[in-house]
C-alpha cells in the first residue's frame, strides 16, 4: 500500500539536490531555505523545506556497510529468525499469491537475501503484514527487525527510523489504458477522471495541479485499477513501482509519461539498531554488485522489467560517515 | 330547469303529509307501538350489519397478516439473508482460492438464485407500496452488477492476481452500500405493512359495540314500557330480540377479545422473535463476511483510527449480535440481538436453539481471537486455516462455529415461525362465523321484536 506513503516528494528532491551539491565538493549548504535548483518542483518544495530539520541534509545517506555483529544482529541470531514487516497487497513487490498463499515480490526477495546473509538461511524469516500507517510504530515497538515495504526515504521518517541505502528509485506516474488519449501528467488529463489512493503523494500532487482532471480517491491504490477496468475513471496516478504492479495485472493498461516526482525506497530499521543498518547495507552492496548479473538486476528482471522498463542499474548508494 | 324535475311545491306537500301522518300516529298507542317496533327492528338490523361489516374487516386483516403481509415480510427477510449469505460465501470461496470447496460455490449460487426468485415473487405480490417497488427495482438492477464483480474477483484470484482481492472488496462494498440497504428497506416496508395489518385486525369494533348497546338499551326500554302499561312481565317477541342482541354482543366482545389476545400473542411471541432472530442471523452473516474479508484485504483498508477496517466491522457486528467479546463474561448483553432473542423465546423448544447459538458464538469469538493472534503474529497460513479450516475439513475453525450458529438460528426461526402461524391462526379462527352469525341473529332478533310489538298491536284490533 505504498500509495499512502504520504511522502513529501519535494523533500526527497531537495535532499537529492543537496546530496549532489555535497558530492561535487561544493561547500556544505547551510540548512536554511534551499536556493534556486528547487524551483523545479515549485509546488511541493517550500512546505518540505520548512519541515526538513537542520540536520537532514540527505536522508538517503546511510551508514557505511559492515558485517560486524552488534546487539541487534545478535538478537536476531539468538532468535534464529528475522522478523520482517512487509506488504501483502503490492503485486511484484510484496504480495501473497491468493492461489498458493505464498508471499513473493521484489521486497520479499530482498528480505530473503538479508535473512541468508545474517542467518545463513533465506527461509528463516517471519513475515508480518504491516499496514502503511503501522510501519514506524512497529519498528519503534520492536515488533519487527526490518520493514521492507516500498517505503520512501524522507526527512520526516529519517528522524524516527533508520534507513538503509536506497534500493530502488521510483516516482509518481500516470497509468492509463493503451488506447487512452492521456499521455502524461499534463493537460491531456483535461476533463478526465483520475483515481488515486487517499492520503497518497498522488493526491497531494493533484491538489496542487489537477490539469483539469476530476479526482476520485479510494482506500488503496489497487482499488484504482478496479475503477479503471470498470470504466469509472480514465487514468490512475500512483508511484511507478506500484503502477508497474498494476500494469502487470492488466495487459491493456500501461505507464505513460515520465515520473514527475522522485522517491527512493529504503529498508527501515529501528534508530538504535545501527549494527543492523550497517549489516543490511553490506547485503545491499552485494545485492547491487555484478552488473547485469547482480542479484538486484535479476530481481528487477524477474519482477519489474516487463512493466517498468528502462532501468539499467540499481541506484548508487550514499553514505554519511 | 329541466322539465323532468317534479314541481317542488307538490313534493313539499307530500313530505309534510307523511310527517303529519306519523305525528297523528304517534298520538295514538297503536301508532306509537308501530314506531317503536320499526325503530327496534332497525336498530337490531343495523347492529347485525355493522357487526358483520366490522368483523369482516378485522377478519380480512387477520387473513392479510397470515396470508400476505407475514409471508411477504418473511420473503423480504429471506432476500436480505440470501444476499448477506451470498456475500459471505463469496468471501469464503475466494479465501479458499483454488481449493474452493464445491459446497461453498453451491451455497453462493443457491443464495443468488433464491434472492432472484424471491425478488420476482415480491415484485408480483407487493401491492401498490411505492417504496417497496423502488427497492425491488434497485435490487434487480444491482444484483447482476454484484455477481459480475464477484466473477471478476474469482477470475483474477485464480490467476493469482491481488486484483482479485480488490474486486472482491469492491463487490462487497456494493453489497453493503447498495444491495443490503435496499433489501433492508424492503424488509422494513413489508414489516411496516405487517404491523398495520396487525393493528387493523386488533382494533376494537367500537361502532358495532355501541350500536349493540343502544339496541339492547332500546329493547330494555320498550319492555319496561310494556310492563308499565300492561303489567305483563314478559313479551316473548321482545325477549327473543333481546336475547339475540345480547348473544351477538357477547359473541362479538368475547370473540374479538380472544382474537386480539391470540394475535397479540402471535406478534409478541412470533413476529417479534422472528424479526430479532432474522436480524441476529444477518448480523452473524456479516460478522462472518468481515472475518473473511479481513484475510482477503490483509490490512489494505484501514479505519481513520488506523485499525483494520474489516476487523473493526467484525467487532461492531459482534457487539450488535451478542454485545462484544463475551468469551470472558459468557453472557450476552441484554440489549444485544441474542440477548433479546433469549428473553423473547419461551418454552424449551424456543430457548434451546437460542442458547445453542449463544454458546456457538462464544466458541466462534474464541477461535476468532486465535486466528487474529496468528494473523497479527505473521502466521497468515495458520490464521487462514483457523478461519476456513484445512484439508477440506472445517473442524476447529471459525467457519465451523459460524455454521453452527447459523444452524441454531435457523432452528429457532423455524420454531418461532410455527408459533406465529399457530397463534395467528387461532386468532383468525376466533372470528369464524361471527359475521354471518351476527347477521342471522340480528335478523332473527329484529323479527322477534316486530312479532312482540305485533302481539301488543293485535290487542287494539
Amino acid at each position: 500500500m505504498g500509495g499512502r506513503r504520504g511522502t513529501r516528494a519535494g523533500a526527497v528532491v531537495t535532499a537529492c539536490v543537496w546530496t549532489l551539491a555535497v558530492a561535487v565538493g561544493a561547500a556544505v549548504l547551510p540548512a536554511a531555505r534551499p536556493a534556486g535548483p528547487v524551483a523545479r518542483t515549485p509546488a511541493a518544495a517550500p512546505a518540505a523545506a520548512v519541515r526538513a530539520p537542520a540536520t537532514c541534509v540527505a536522508p538517503e545517506a546511510s551508514l557505511r556497510p559492515s558485517t560486524a555483529d552488534g546487539p541487534a544482529v545478535r538478537r536476531i541470531k539468538e532468535r534464529g529468525r528475522l522478523i520482517a514487516g512487509v506488504d501483502q497487497n503490492s503485486y511484484r513487490w510484496g504480495y501473497r499469491d491468493p492461489a498458493t498463499g505464498e508471499l513473493s515480490g521484489f521486497d520479499i526477495d530482498l528480505v530473503h537475501a538479508i535473512a541468508k546473509a545474517v542467518l545463513g538461511d533465506p527461509g528463516k524469516v517471519v513475515f508480518l503484514a504491516i499496514p502503511t500507517n503501522q510501519r514506524i510504530p512497529a519498528l519503534e515497538k520492536g515488533k519487527v527487525d526490518i520493514i521492507a515495504r516500498t517505503m520512501t526515504i524522507n526527512c520526516d521518517r529519517a528522524r524516527q527510523v533508520a534507513f538503509s541505502t536506497a534500493y530502488f528509485e521510483a516516482g509518481q506516474q500516470v497509468l492509463a489504458p493503451k488506447a487512452s488519449p492521456v499521455t502524461a501528467f499534463d493537460d491531456s488529463l483535461e476533463g478526465k477522471k483520475v483515481c488515486t489512493a487517499k492520503g497518497s503523494t498522488g493526491e497531494s500532487e493533484l491538489k496542487n495541479e489537477s490539469h483539469g482532471a476530476s479526482v476520485l480517491t479510494v482506500p488503496n491504490q489497487l482499488d484504482c485499477l478496479v475503477r479503471l477496468q470498470l470504466g469509472q475513471v480514465d487514468a490512475v496516478i500512483t508511484d511507478s513501482a506500484l503502477a508497474a504492479g498494476q500494469a502487470a495485472q492488466d495487459p491493456s493498461v500501461r505507464l505513460v509519461g515520465k515520473p514527475f516526482t522522485t522517491e527512493s525506497y529504503g529498508v527501515a530499521m529501528n534508530l538504535k539498531d545501527e549494527d543492523l543498518v550497517r549489516r543490511v547495507n553490506a547485503v545491499l552492496e552485494d545485492y547491487r554488485r555484478g552488473g547485469e548479473a547482480s542479484p538486484w538486476m535479476l530481481a528487477y528482471r524477474k519482477w519489474l522489467a516487463a512493466d517498468l522498463q528502462g532501468i539499467t542499474a540499481p541506484p548508487e548508494p550514499r553514505y554519511r560517515d | 330547469m329541466s322539465p323532468a324535475q317534479p314541481d317542488p311545491g307538490t313534493r313539499r306537500t307530500a313530505w309534510r303529509e307523511g310527517l303529519e301522518r306519523i305525528a297523528d300516529a304517534a298520538t295514538t298507542e297503536p301508532g306509537r307501538l308501530r314506531v317503536i317496533g320499526a325503530v327496534l327492528a332497525a336498530l337490531l338490523v343495523a347492529f347485525g350489519a355493522v357487526t358483520a361489516w366490522q368483523v369482516t374487516d378485522r377478519s380480512a386483516a387477520a387473513d392479510a397478516v397470515i396470508d400476505r403481509s407475514e409471508p411477504l415480510s418473511a420473503d423480504a427477510a429471506d432476500i436480505y439473508r440470501s444476499l448477506a449469505d451470498a456475500d459471505t460465501a463469496a468471501a469464503a470461496g475466494f479465501l479458499a482460492g483454488r481449493d474452493e470447496p464445491r459446497t461453498v460455490r453451491q451455497r453462493y449460487e443457491k443464495d443468488i438464485g433464491v434472492a432472484s426468485e424471491l425478488l420476482v415473487k415480491a415484485a408480483a405480490d407487493t401491492g401498490g407500496s411505492s417504496s417497496a417497488r423502488e427497492q425491488i427495482a434497485r435490487l434487480n438492477q444491482q444484483l447482476p452488477v454484484y455477481t459480475g464483480l464477484v466473477e471478476s474477483a474469482r477470475a483474477a484470484g485464480r490467476q493469482g492476481l491481488p486484483l482479485g482481492g480488490a474486486y472482491l472488496r469492491y463487490a462487497s462494498d456494493r453489497m453493503r452500500e447498495d444491495l443490503l440497504p435496499a433489501a433492508r428497506a424492503l424488509y422494513e416496508a413489508e414489516t411496516g405493512r405487517l404491523r398495520s395489518d396487525y393493528a387493523d385486525a386488533k382494533s376494537w369494533p367500537w361502532t358495532a359495540l355501541a350500536t349493540g348497546v343502544v339496541a339492547l338499551g332500546a329493547l330494555g326500554w320498550a319492555q319496561r314500557r310494556t310492563f308499565l302499561r300492561t303489567n305483563r312481565v314478559f313479551n316473548h317477541g321482545l325477549l327473543a330480540g333481546t336475547a339475540a342482541g345480547a348473544v351477538v354482543l357477547l359473541w362479538l366482545t368475547v370473540g374479538h377479545a380472544v382474537a386480539r389476545a391470540d394475535l397479540t400473542d402471535s406478534y409478541e411471541n412470533g413476529a417479534k422473535s422472528l424479526q430479532v432472530l432474522s436480524e441476529a442471523r444477518i448480523a452473524s452473516l456479516q460478522a462472518r463476511g468481515d472475518e473473511s474479508l479481513t484475510l482477503v484485504a490483509r490490512g489494505a483498508v484501514l479505519t481513520p483510527a488506523g485499525d483494520d477496517a474489516y476487523e473493526a466491522s467484525y467487532r461492531t457486528g459482534m457487539r450488535k449480535l451478542i454485545g462484544g467479546d463475551v468469551t470472558a463474561s459468557g453472557e450476552p448483553a441484554p440489549d444485544s440481538l441474542l440477548g433479546r432473542a433469549r428473553s423473547l423465546a419461551d418454552g424449551s423448544e424456543g430457548r434451546d436453539p437460542v442458547l445453542a447459538a449463544i454458546h456457538d458464538v462464544k466458541q466462534w469469538q474464541q477461535r476468532h481471537g486465535e486466528a487474529r493472534t496468528a494473523d497479527v503474529g505473521g502466521y497468515y497460513g495458520q490464521a487462514l486455516a483457523k478461519v476456513i479450516g484445512e484439508k477440506g475439513s472445517a473442524r476447529g475453525s471459525t467457519g465451523e462455529s459460524f455454521d453452527q450458529v447459523d444452524t441454531a438460528l435457523r432452528r429457532a426461526l423455524a420454531h418461532e415461525e410455527d408459533d406465529f402461524r399457530r397463534a395467528a391462526g387461532d386468532g383468525r379462527g376466533a372470528f369464524t362465523g361471527l359475521a354471518a352469525g351476527a347477521a342471522v341473529l340480528a335478523v332473527l332478533g329484529a323479527a322477534g321484536a316486530v312479532l312482540g310489538i305485533g302481539r301488543r298491536l293485535s290487542e287494539y284490533r
